[in-house]
């Protein structure tokens, strides 16, 4: 037994102070504390809830438009169309409620796909360098030459004509495809970065000389520092997204129709701007705004939370 | 001492590295000799210290005995198995026996993993070697062993100090019971006062446990003390090598004798002592000096030219030629186990 | 300080707090010294100790806030640079008073080459024209003995190694001829030899010169070599300072006994290391009273309950932050 009085006194001069801390929990007491970030989650979950529940905010069918009701201006609290109908006489509010599904579906898919790809292929370039890397790298590189909406545009037309169905899946399945192809490439470049600087720290040779398997490595020691860094791009992609989808809807490659998103809606509602119903309009953009700015914000935030040189 | 004694034998290893230039067929330049031909003895529950400044190697050398890196030539035997070229599983299981201990307390540990993890990953790993008891009170034990509080297990690095994460490092790499730690420059980056903490943690182990050592530094005071063995590098190669204390009080070789004369003696009254101070820096391993390497710095050589032997360096001074053509070899000083590679050792031991 | 110089800088009192989450930490709290032209004063102490915040604190390079100046003063020649505004601090110390760091790399700018850094001042300063601050980089790059300079002087921070590099920001430190030189850890991160070299010339720079020579190290053995006086630093404050010799006969503080006792030497082989039990306290929890008591061998109550005198003077000028210093300093050999 060392020294007695080393040890005595190290426990008692790290047992009063210092609560126990992981890099998680630390970068979550951050933000909590946040208004700001506090304020946008509320926003951000307001919507998913509206997404995920749609029937808890309207009984009707925004598919179900009788023509009569045109272009009903809001009726608020009082009427049977709260945000009013739309030129087909659709409810705007089911629309809207309904429309946040693909909009927020595809954001999901599309950043989740891309950023399992991403990390995936950055891990391995980074780790094993090489070949691996110099196919990773290259293909990094092209993709992201090809300007994304000239690739939308251009894949989603020549595939205009297929039908998949009716499902809340298949209307989104193509934009989703699309942008998911020219989405992964940022992850990868951010992972490998990172593996990069990460494993030729001395705690990544140590586990090398316990014997630990390069599956072993790469999973416990390389990727959680990256994990942080593409985390804190989650939020903002998403943001991203939702974005792209009414770009998309405005060019008439997105969500397709009879199925409604808030791009679509932003879409038709400009037609109606000037002609006295800009609600139409102004509804739906201000759902997208708010969402994204919701989102920007907690990205923003959870960046500079999880950054480790800031901390 | 008969050779079942011998934990750890080293003969002749060298690492090349080759350096190639060209953008898109890349030719082979230069090679950087990082070790050039070194061969070591370590014997059990002893501790070999091994000194050499930045460029000489010894981190190479470090990392191809943990396996880290694959000698280029030569060979390593353990309990007198040549381990050099190992499969997967017999490298596996060689991980049981040389384990590594490093320099810089703040990036030797994962800062996203508890102590307990980390310590008990080589349970994790190799899941034999979990002592009867279970893994958690396997990583208490050790915890306890190198005098942290067995409680902390679940905190996490950056709430240790530096002194505290070395003993974390050092129970890590006991997990697996190892019979040779290679320590690489251990208490370098610590406070004076945690220095002798750790050292003194070190030595306790090794009497306990019957550890052997090879205890690489550029601080000559803590490898005094803690070493029984001594072997200087210089580019690549050995110098000299011996017992401690007949390299310490008997160097025989002009690159030792300048080290020990650089090291500051914390002593006032001896200041004025004649120093040996050497020019310049050492040479690249890409382009080691020829015949002996240290012979364009050497403070010796100079003074043993003459016009019959000599020629000169680039920094302008005479030395003789053998200096420069012949790169000696380590040979036996006063004591056969003392070896110093110069062609002047007995000059160098006596100025 | 027993000679009839007048101190060249003078830091009286000196206490500097750093607002931090986690509350007011206080790095240095009544640290007080002085050099005078021609001497060397070595301030030793570990992490925790304050003694880099204090030459950042006479530099004038705090970042003010979180950094906050409590108190004392800090004098070059008599005039007090606390009470400039931070602009004619740094003038004054630009001119006066220079500054090398321990780590060349980070203190040089690594997109400039070398001739650049050195004429850049020298133009900026003392306002000569392209060719002639060329010349004095070269003449610069010389005295600090860096090989071929003129060459060199194009070359990049990263193309020299640490010795080199680690001369050039000397260079760059001796251009506008200083009169103080600060030297924080200057050859911590060299290899032994090369610090050898860097020391031989720090001190015949300033014997050349005349310089007042201010050594931030935790190295004892180029203490021994090189100071003339000693102040040891520990929890932000002095808890000794005398005479390089003194010191090392005999220490007056439990610390710098504790200290010297415990580090390897070269010429002896001992069996254990003496240690000092536990370690330098935090900045944000510094022990009541004194502040080595936890880890002291001679402390009783009076120890744990007041905090000692930080100017308590002992024989002959020394001067020793312990209640018990005069039964400390007669203990025998303060060196092992």
């Amino acid at each position: 037994m060392t020294d007695p009085s080393v040890s005595a006194l190290m426990a008692e001069e790290t047992e009063g102070g210092v609560p126990n801390r992981s890099f998680w929990s630390d970068a979550f007491r951050t933000l909590r504390r946040r208004p700001s970030v506090i304020g946008a989650t509320v926003v951000a979950v307001f919507f998913l809830v509206v997404a995920l529940f749609p029937w808890l905010f309207t009984d009707k069918d925004p598919q179900r438009c009788d023509i009569a009701d045109s272009r009903i201006p809001p009726q608020w609290l009082g009427g049977e169309h709260p945000f009013g109908t739309n030129v087909h006489g659709c409810d705007v509010l089911a629309e809207l409620v309904y429309g946040s599904r693909p909009s927020l579906l595809l954001a999901f898919i599309v950043v989740g796909a891309s950023v399992l790809i991403g990390v995936t292929l950055g891990t391995l370039a980074g780790y094993y360098l090489g070949i691996v890397d110099a196919i990773v790298s290259r293909t990094v590189e092209v993709f992201l030459v090809i300007p994304l909406l000239l690739a939308a545009l251009l894949l989603l037309s020549l595939f205009r004509t297929v039908d998949l169905g009716d499902g809340l899946l298949a209307t989104i399945i193509q934009p989703a495809i699309v942008l998911t192809l020219f989405g992964w490439m940022g992850y990868t470049r951010y992972v490998r970065a990172s593996v990069l600087e990460t494993k030729n720290l001395d705690y990544v040779t140590a586990a090398r000389v316990l014997g630990a398997s390069d599956l072993r490595i790469m999973f416990r020691h390389v990727l959680p520092n990256a994990i942080g860094t593409v985390t804190a791009l989650v939020p903002t992609a998403i943001a991203a997204v939702i974005g792209t989808e009414a770009v998309l809807a405005f060019l008439g490659i997105g969500v397709r129709p009879p199925a409604v998103s808030w791009g679509i809606m932003i879409t038709e509602g400009s037609e109606w701007f000037t002609g006295g119903s800009q609600y139409l309009l102004l509804f739906p953009l201000g759902c997208l705004l708010a969402t994204v700015l919701a989102f920007v914000v907690i990205g923003d935030n959870l960046r500079d939370a999880l950054d480790p040189k800031l901390r | 001492m008969t050779d079942t004694d011998v934990v750890l034998e080293v003969r002749d290893l060298a690492k090349t590295y080759p350096v190639r230039r060209g953008v898109v067929v890349k030719r082979e330049v230069a090679t950087v000799r990082a070790v050039d031909g070194v061969s070591l003895t370590l014997r059990r529950g002893r501790t070999l210290g091994l000194v050499g400044e930045s460029g000489s190697g010894k981190s190479t050398l470090a990392k191809m005995l943990v396996g880290i890196e694959k000698p280029t030539r030569g060979e390593i035997l353990v309990d007198g198995v040549d381990v050099t070229d190992l499969g997967r599983a017999d490298r596996r299981r060689l991980r049981g026996t040389i384990q590594m201990v490093f320099q810089d307390p703040y990036t030797s540990l994962n800062p996203r993993m508890s102590v307990g993890e980390i310590v008990g990953e080589a349970f994790a790993i190799h899941p034999g070697a979990v002592p009867p008891g279970g893994r958690d009170k396997a990583v208490r034990e050790l915890l306890d062993r190198v005098g942290l509080n067995p409680d902390h297990v679940n905190r996490f690095p950056h709430q240790f100090s530096g002194g505290q994460r070395q003993r974390i490092g050092i129970a890590r790499a006991l997990a697996v019971s190892p019979r040779i730690l290679i320590c690489d420059e251990p208490v370098s980056a610590l406070d004076v006062s945690i220095q002798g903490q750790v050292i003194n943690l070190l030595e306790e182990l090794q009497d306990d446990l019957g550890l052997s050592y090879l205890f690489i530094a550029h601080d000559l005071s803590v490898v005094r003390h803690i070493a029984d063995e001594v072997a200087v590098m210089y580019l690549g190669r050995l110098v000299e090598t011996g017992q401690d204390a007949e390299v310490y009080d008997h160097a025989s070789h002009p690159y030792t004798r300048a080290l020990m004369s650089a090291v500051p003696v914390p002593d006032p009254t001896r200041r004025d002592r004649p120093e040996i101070v050497l020019e310049g820096d050492m040479p690249s391993p890409s382009k080691p000096p020829s015949g002996c390497h240290f012979h364009t710095r050497c403070w010796l050589a100079p003074t043993l030219a003459d016009a019959v032997t000599d020629e000169t360096r680039p920094d302008g001074a005479r030395v003789p030629s053998v200096c420069r053509h012949d790169s000696p070899k380590l040979a036996p000083q006063e004591s056969p186990d003392h070896l110093a590679a110069c062609h002047f050792a007995s000059d160098a031991a006596r100025r | 300080m027993t000679e009839q110089n007048i101190p060249l800088l003078e830091v009286e009192d000196l206490a500097v707090e750093f607002a931090t989450p986690d509350g007011v930490v206080r790095a240095v709290d009544g640290l007080s010294y002085s050099v005078t032209a021609g001497r060397t004063l070595a301030i030793v102490g570990e992490s925790g100790s304050g003694k880099s915040v204090s030459s950042l604190a006479v530099m004038g390079l705090l970042q003010i806030p979180p950094a906050r100046i409590v108190r004392g003063a800090v004098r070059f020649k008599g005039e007090d640079l606390l009470t400039l505004s931070p602009k004619e601090h740094r003038a004054v110390c630009g001119a006066h008073i220079a500054m090398v760091f321990q780590d060349a790399l980070t203190a040089l700018n690594p997109v400039h080459t070398v001739g650049w850094q050195l004429t850049e001042a020298l133009r900026a300063r003392r306002k000569m024209s392209r060719r002639e601050a060329a010349g004095r980089a070269v003449e610069l790059l010389d005295m600090v003995k860096v090989p071929n300079a003129k060459e060199r002087i194009k070359d990049y921070p990263h193309q020299f190694s640490g010795g080199m590099r680690q001369r050039v920001m000397i260079a760059s430190a001796l251009a506008m001829d200083p009169e103080v030189l600060i030297a924080d850890e200057p050859t911590t991160a060299l290899d032994v030899t090369v610090q050898a070299q860097i020391m031989t010339l720090l001190s015949e720079i300033q014997a050349e010169r005349d310089m007042g020579l201010i050594l931030i190290t935790h190295d004892m053995g180029v203490v021994a070599n090189v100071a003339d006086d000693v102040t040891v630093m520990y929890a932000g404050r002095a808890v000794e300072q005398a005479s390089v010799f003194d010191v090392f006969a005999s220490a007056a503080h439990p610390y710098t006994r504790a200290l010297l006792r415990s580090i390897p030497r070269l010429d002896q082989k001992g069996a254990g290391l003496e240690v000092i039990p536990g370690r330098p306290p935090d900045p944000t929890s510094v022990p009541a009273g004194c502040p080595f008591h936890p880890r002291c061998g001679y402390a009783e109550d009076v120890c744990r309950s007041d905090p000692p005198p930080p100017q308590h003077t002992l024989l002959y000028d020394r001067r020793s932050a312990c209640h018990f210093a005069e039964r400390v300093v007669q203990e025998r050999g303060g060196v092992r």
